[in-house]
């Protein structure tokens, strides 16, 4: 007979993509114009390990998924908007800058804190979970930052998938160099892990998941704490967007012959 | 200043057993600056044994220059979109390298690399995580990732579309696909829509996440890539931002491409394209 789980994701918000930046220097450090306008999406490798939890406690009665969101409060609620419609889970949320300059260490001392924080937390059936690196900063530090100051002393790294028995056991895939996976099992919790892809697609907007969450979201939004999360002890001396533009030539109305014939001699090169 | 740089041969390890022998190789080290090859072993626990050992870290760094007492890296943020350079007064500071690039770095600042030595600390440490070896992400078959191939290959959705007979041709793009690979050596990319396909799971059993390049992808380093069937929207393209020479293949003249970020856009039918090269280079 298996226990009930907590999983504990930590995961924020990223410029969507599709959205142009552009650098620029603040009173704080460098940062992006407009940020506060740019649209925001739940970080992609953080939103892969929230539906692995999701998907993970299905199989478990009884256990829960608590997102951990380090981000600006009005950013934090927009976003919640979407992403409490796509799993049930419950949200413990820090208001402070998130961002591609801000301090790995800053962000993941405050992200302990606030799991720390959880009501009736029992850090030894815990896994925590979240991106194996941010869409924003990209360092791929912060989980294992946060894993040390909580003693959790098994981390996996660029999972794709994990495994779990009924008696916490676990099996998982890392991603390792030439498309190769490392394979390795472990006897227990608690763990650390830094999910990639996984295998799940991203789930159909759920209005009913979203309104049972947002009865909790809501109340989590208005008590969340502010922290002081900045560069660290970084100091930038140059952000800039790469120029590297190409004079593309469009190639239209060649002879698929002609094209191949270019693109074999291009290979060959 | 005192400048030490490690490489680690095995991709083999336990975090548990590695961050003691990673923090007490830091330590024993006494660098202001230790430089580390960015492997998948070494990025999973060497943040953890720099905080152990209080050290900073930065990861994915693509440039080190030092001058007297001063170190400033160079790294990308918001994946391979904005460029920054910083220097840090922490020491000692831990900074792992993009892998391809640590033998320039370490040959720029003129520093001899050796392994690092995880020595008793790593074997005494305690774990309840076991290895079992390392499995192919090709669910058996040959490996279509080449880290070391001059060209990268990328298939995108339009594979799976429909074709101008009004039927999809999974079979036949799948064998258009090895097939090439197979004559070119070229390693094998994906956009995200195309590994998120059910149906192209199935199909292109060759293929898996593991192959995807951008934004939740790899940004392989390849001398030349060519992409075929695949919009180029700028959440793919991120992932091409080491890929020195880019041709594209794709049916719209209008597509994420020929915005400036291929230096070939060949506005064509990839299937027939794709034929035509395995001919020719048969």
């Amino acid at each position: 007979m298996s226990k009930p789980i907590h999983i504990i994701v930590c995961g924020s918000l990223v410029p969507d993509p599709l959205q142009t930046l552009e650098p620029v220097v603040t009173p704080q450090g460098p940062g992006l114009k407009n940020e506060n306008m740019l649209p925001s999406v739940l970080d992609p490798w953080a939103a892969c390990a929230l539906y692995e939890a999701a998907n993970m406690v299905k199989q478990r009665p009884g256990s829960k998924v608590t997102l951990v969101a380090l981000g600006p409060k009005a950013k934090l609620q927009q976003l919640m908007m979407t992403v409490a419609q796509k799993a049930p889970f419950e949200l413990v949320a820090v208001n402070a800058p998130a961002g591609g300059f801000t301090d790995a260490a800053e962000t993941a001392a405050e992200l302990a804190k606030a799991i720390r924080s959880i009501p009736g937390l029992d850090l030894s059936s815990v896994l925590l979970f979240g991106g194996c690196a941010s869409a924003s900063r990209d360092q791929g530090v912060t989980l294992q930052f946060v894993a040390e100051t909580l003693g959790i002393g098994e981390f996996f790294m660029a999972v794709d998938e994990l495994k779990l028995a009924d008696d916490d056991s676990f099996t998982v895939l890392e991603r390792v160099e030439g498309g190769k996976y490392l394979s390795s099992t472990c006897a227990g919790l608690p763990a650390a892990v830094g999910w990639a892809t996984g295998s799940l697609p991203e789930p159909p907007n759920n209005p009913q998941i979203g309104m049972m969450n947002m009865r909790g979201v809501m109340p989590a939004l208005m008590k969340a704490p502010v922290a002081n999360v900045g560069v660290g002890g970084m100091a930038y001396e140059k952000t800039e967007v790469s120029s590297a533009k190409r004079a593309t030539r469009i190639v239209k109305d060649m002879p698929v012959d002609q094209i191949a014939a270019e693109i074999v001699e291009w290979i060959r090169q | 200043m005192n400048i030490k740089a490690f490489t680690l041969d095995s991709i083999e390890g336990t975090y548990a057993k590695d961050v003691p022998a990673f923090a007490a190789a830091l330590k024993g080290a006494g660098a202001d600056l230790v430089l580390v090859p960015g492997t998948s072993r070494v990025r999973r626990a060497m943040p953890a044994a720099a905080m152990r050992s209080g050290a900073a870290i930065d990861v994915n760094v693509v440039d080190v220059s030092v001058e007297g007492e001063k170190a400033v890296v160079s790294r990308w943020a918001y994946r391979q979109r904005i460029f920054c350079s910083f220097s840090r007064a922490a020491r000692p500071w831990v900074v792992a390298t993009d892998p391809a690039l640590f033998p320039e770095i370490c040959a720029k600042l003129g520093v001899t690399p050796e392994p690092l030595d995880c020595g008793q600390q790593g074997t005494d440490a305690a774990t309840r995580t076991k290895c079992n070896g390392l499995v192919s992400a090709a669910g058996g078959g040959e490996s279509t990732i080449r880290p070391d191939a001059k060209l990268l290959f990328v298939a995108g959705a339009g594979w799976t579309k429909k074709q101008a007979d009004g039927a999809s041709h999974l079979p036949e793009a799948a064998e258009t696909i090895t097939g090439f690979l197979a004559k070119s050596g070229a390693s094998l990319g994906s956009s995200k829509s195309l590994v998120d396909m059910p149906e192209a799971a199935q199909a292109f059993s060759f293929m898996s996440h593991m192959n995807q390049v951008g934004q939740t992808g790899a940004t392989p380093r390849h001398p030349k890539g060519l992409a075929t069937c695949c919009h180029g929207e700028e959440p793919h393209v991120v992932g091409w931002r080491f890929i020195s020479e880019r041709r594209a293949v794709n049916l719209d003249a209008n597509c994420g491409w020929a915005q400036g970020k291929t230096d070939v856009l060949y506005v064509a039918d990839a299937f027939a394209v794709m034929k035509k090269v395995n001919e020719l280079m048969s």
